[in-house]
């Protein structure tokens, strides 16, 4: 346990360092659910290279990596109609409050922003309320 | 192609950094968020090990005129909490709870998740391409309230 904690703790200095380059270099936000949902929507053509380009080192390189170490488990559901509607509900709920864990949580939090703050609290109760309903009450995930 | 270079090494190090601290596991995930059962603290530690650096360099920000490449930093948004930020955040967070999943990890682990990793991304998608037209109700509707 107090292993994953250590591991948790530097893997998200990693995180940090990420997101620290991708703003003093950059000039940019590292927000997950920004930098594909304006792709998606177009809202973010402007910096279409730049933003695929941070996707392709996002999607790539821990694939290269598990690649050479022989594969990971990411313990996801089999139940497709469980991946579906998380899915989509992430896709949605993201892109309404222009952020997700990387946007509001790590970037908003740092810099103390009220909205960040407010986002992150908001959808950790939000996903604990889920998990207590969906897990706990109907048995579902 | 400095700009796209440097994109990608953040992109590179943040999906790291993600297998590294656990949160490409969705079991870790949701048992951050599950706080009647099996409750595991980890994300909380990936937090305050990112938000540290984060911090700093939002500290630089105000002393530097702009970006090493030129463009000027994000100014800090309204901070008016509309509906739709707390309305989304909602429907986020169930959705990262029934999978365990939210945007950064889904895309780390999208070469290696298997078909339920893809039909997430692509549901995801999905919603995202929903999304605009649906926000705008949902503000005209806040302003009317």
């Amino acid at each position: 346990m107090q292993q994953d904690w250590i591991m948790g703790f530097a893997g998200g200095l990693m995180i940090g360092l990420a997101g620290a380059i991708f703003l003093l270099v950059n000039g940019r936000i590292m927000g997950a659910s920004g930098l594909i949902g304006g792709l998606v929507d177009r809202s973010g053509w402007g910096n279409a290279s730049e933003r695929l380009s941070f996707l392709a080192g996002l999607i790539l390189v821990p694939g290269a990596l598990v690649l050479m170490r022989g594969g990971y488990d990411n313990h996801l559901t089999d139940n497709l109609t469980v991946i579906i509607a998380a899915g989509v509900l992430v896709g949605i709920g993201t892109r309404l409050a222009n952020g997700c864990t990387s946007g509001h949580g790590v970037c908003g939090i740092s810099r103390l922003s009220l909205r960040g703050i407010a986002a992150t609290v908001t959808f950790i109760l939000a996903g604990g309320a889920a998990m207590l309903f969906f897990r706990h009450l109907l048995g579902a995930i | 192609m400095v700009r796209n270079l440097f994109a990608a090494l953040a992109g590179a190090i943040f999906g790291l950094g993600l297998l590294l601290s656990g949160m490409t596991d969705t079991l870790k995930v949701q048992g951050w968020l599950d706080l009647f059962g099996a409750w595991d603290p980890t994300l909380a530690f990936v937090m305050a090990g990112a938000i540290l650096p984060m911090a700093i360099a939002w500290q630089m920000t105000r002393v530097r005129g702009g970006s090493v490449l030129g463009t000027a930093f994000p100014t800090k948004p309204d901070v008016r909490l509309d509906p739709n930020l707390i309305f989304g955040s909602i429907l986020f967070g169930a959705g990262w709870a029934l999978a365990g999943l939210c945007p950064g990890p889904a895309m780390a682990t999208a070469t290696f998740s298997g078909a339920g990793g893809l039909l997430f991304l692509l549901a995801m998608v999905a919603g995202m391409v929903a999304a605009p037209a649906l926000k705008t109700r949902i503000a005209r509707l806040g302003a009317a309230a």
